[in-house]
């Protein structure tokens, strides 16, 4: 058989312009809605890889959430750790809780799987009221010297806290990225695609799965205790709520596009659209929301974004890798671009 | 020499349905034995057993002399068990490239230039090269075959143990496939092969075994073993002209 030459291309031309524009949102000068705005996008990225790579449908993924904003309210009042220092110590607290609740939650499968992640935050809220000293049910307000210590002006501690919550949420799409491009990238879309055929091919499927969910919920939690930052106030429902932390986030990933990165990113920016023209009709809101992802789930099941990308072969970060025959013959869909 | 593979009183049962039956069966370095039985005769469950998809119920299989009964399907790709499954399974959401560099950075663990280049060899001797970039979701049901044969041998298997890949070729198609696993074999990889198209079969076996109903009804030279009297019996008619 003759060598062939060839080379290996990760993206095409036009979509390194689109990636180069990507950050057209960023001049966004209403503070508090864009710093929302990155919380979900941190969120829906996380749920993202949990559930369009690894078939990981958690519904409990306001556990960490939580986790992470009680661990700002702890290690603030009772250690005196900076509150803008909380952030990474949150993601560690979370990634060795998730390890335990990963042997329990993991004996289960599919439906089961998502239950059980919900009951498992039940219980973490359960003992969140329990919690006297950070309030109990009622929850808690962050003293005043430890607002004063995150900046000494109203203006300077949002500033902060914005660029945090941005920092992290780029922090881990760039990570989900750069993870996806590399060789683990390749076994996560495998086992989206098939499980049993990803462990024939030597992929080690559960060590993958649950290496993701302990670094998914790390994040989460990172992301909860920047919540909690903005809000300055903690109590269970708000830190455990399955609406605010996860029901929002699955709309966002599934009408955007599970199972590529660039679907959270598209479902974020449609559920600011929605909630920012919809919220003054109340109850309809929630009602075109839901009508809203009942449609894409059955007319464009990949999502706005699986829908475009199917019909343009559009890529905003594009993790494929393309074989470019440099002698004769050249595969299907020739490209002329160089890397 | 221990053989490449061996499986000593390997048996399988789910609820009243018996699909290996004490079976015993040994593989040396370079061989190619081909597997026959009638449909439901526990053919695939025997690959699923050796791949480790499930364990058996009882007994042992070994490669090169070690006992592998308890390793994971992955672990199993690693040492060298390449699969293609009957029933398509690609990474619909991955290129035809891509599917074949999942097996050669997880199962062969190679580094990318020779995965890359290897993916390329494997592509080329498949005739999968046109489609290289091509979504493995949009290739029609004989390409998948390929596809299957190709992903399989991107790991750099020793063993590799294909599942009825000739089923509904043309007969040019079927000369194609024949001669690409006498290639593959060439490069000292063992083969098992499941197939019911027998005049492939036996154009690049040295030993066949037949099955039927989970247990071992013949085994031995291949025309020996068709002109016996038990496969005549199961196969009367169906594939006579083999």
């Amino acid at each position: 058989m003759s060598a062939q030459s060839f080379r290996i291309e990760r993206a095409t031309p036009e979509s390194r312009i689109a990636l180069a524009a990507g950050p057209w949102w960023m001049d966004r000068n209403d503070m508090r809605l864009a710093g929302e705005f990155f919380v979900y996008l941190g969120l829906a990225t996380l749920w993202n890889l949990l559930a369009g790579y690894a078939g990981l449908v958690s519904v409990g993924q306001q556990a960490y959430v939580g986790i992470g904003g009680y661990c700002l309210f702890a290690l603030a009042i009772f250690l005196g750790v900076p509150p803008v220092l909380t952030v990474p110590l949150a993601g560690i607290v979370a990634a060795i809780i998730a390890v335990p609740v990963s042997w329990l939650v993991f004996r289960l499968k599919g439906a089961y799987f998502a239950i059980g992640t919900w009951v498992v935050a039940e219980v973490f809220l359960l003992l969140a009221s329990q919690w006297s000293s950070l309030g109990g049910g009622s929850g808690i307000s962050l003293p005043i010297s430890l607002i004063r210590s995150i900046g000494s002006s109203r203006a300077m501690r949002e500033y902060i806290i914005y660029y945090e919550t941005v920092g992290v949420t780029v922090a881990i799409i760039v990570a989900v990225y750069i993870l996806l491009r590399s060789r683990w990238g390749l076994a996560l879309q495998a086992i989206r695609d098939g499980e049993m055929a990803a462990e024939t091919c030597g992929v080690s499927v559960a060590n993958a799965k649950r290496l993701l969910y302990v670094v998914a919920c790390a994040g989460a939690a990172m992301i909860g205790a920047l919540i909690f930052m903005s809000k300055l106030r903690i109590s269970p429902t708000a830190a455990f709520s399955v609406n605010d932390w996860t029901a929002f986030v699955i709309f966002i990933t599934v009408i955007g596009g599970i199972g590529r990165i660039e679907g959270p990113v598209i479902g974020t920016i449609l559920f600011f659209l929605l909630r920012e023209t919809l919220s003054d009709l109340g109850a309809w809101y929630l009602i075109v929301l839901g009508a809203a992802a009942v449609g894409v789930m059955l007319f464009a099941p990949k999502g706005i974004w699986g829908l475009l990308a199917d019909r343009f072969g559009w890529q905003l970060f594009p993790v494929g890798r393309r074989l470019v025959l440099t002698g004769g013959n050249t595969p299907s869909a020739p490209s002329s671009s160089n890397t | 020499m221990a053989p490449l593979l061996s499986l000593k009183s390997v048996s399988k049962r789910f609820g009243a349905v018996v699909v290996a039956d004490n079976i015993d069966l040994s593989l040396n370095e370079g061989e190619a034995l081909g597997i026959l039985g009638p449909n439901g005769a526990g053919k695939t469950s025997l690959f699923n057993m050796i791949a480790g998809v499930f364990s058996p119920d009882a007994g042992h299989i070994y490669y090169r002399g070690s006992d592998i009964t308890k390793l994971t399907a992955a672990q199993r790709c690693r040492i060298g068990i390449g699969r293609s499954f009957q029933i398509p399974q690609p990474f619909g959401g991955l290129s035809v490239f891509e599917n074949l560099c999942v097996t050669g950075f997880f199962g062969a663990r190679g580094d990318h230039a020779t995965v890359e280049a290897r993916a390329v060899e494997v592509l080329d001797l498949t005739g999968m090269l046109p489609k290289a970039n091509a979504l493995a979701s949009s290739l029609t049901l004989l390409e998948r075959k390929r596809l299957e044969l190709a992903r399989a041998l991107a790991g750099n298997p020793k063993l590799l143990l294909l599942d009825e890949i000739a089923g509904g070729l043309t007969p040019h198609e079927c000369e194609d496939l024949i001669a690409a696993i006498r290639k593959i074999r060439a490069t000292g990889v063992s083969v098992i092969w499941i197939e019911h198209v027998v005049h492939a079969l036996l154009a690049v076996i040295d030993g066949l075994f037949v099955l039927n109903q989970g247990a071992k009804l013949a085994e031995g030279d291949p025309r020996t073993v068709m002109d016996s009297p038990e496969v005549h019996e199961i196969y009367l008619g169906v594939e006579a002209d083999a």
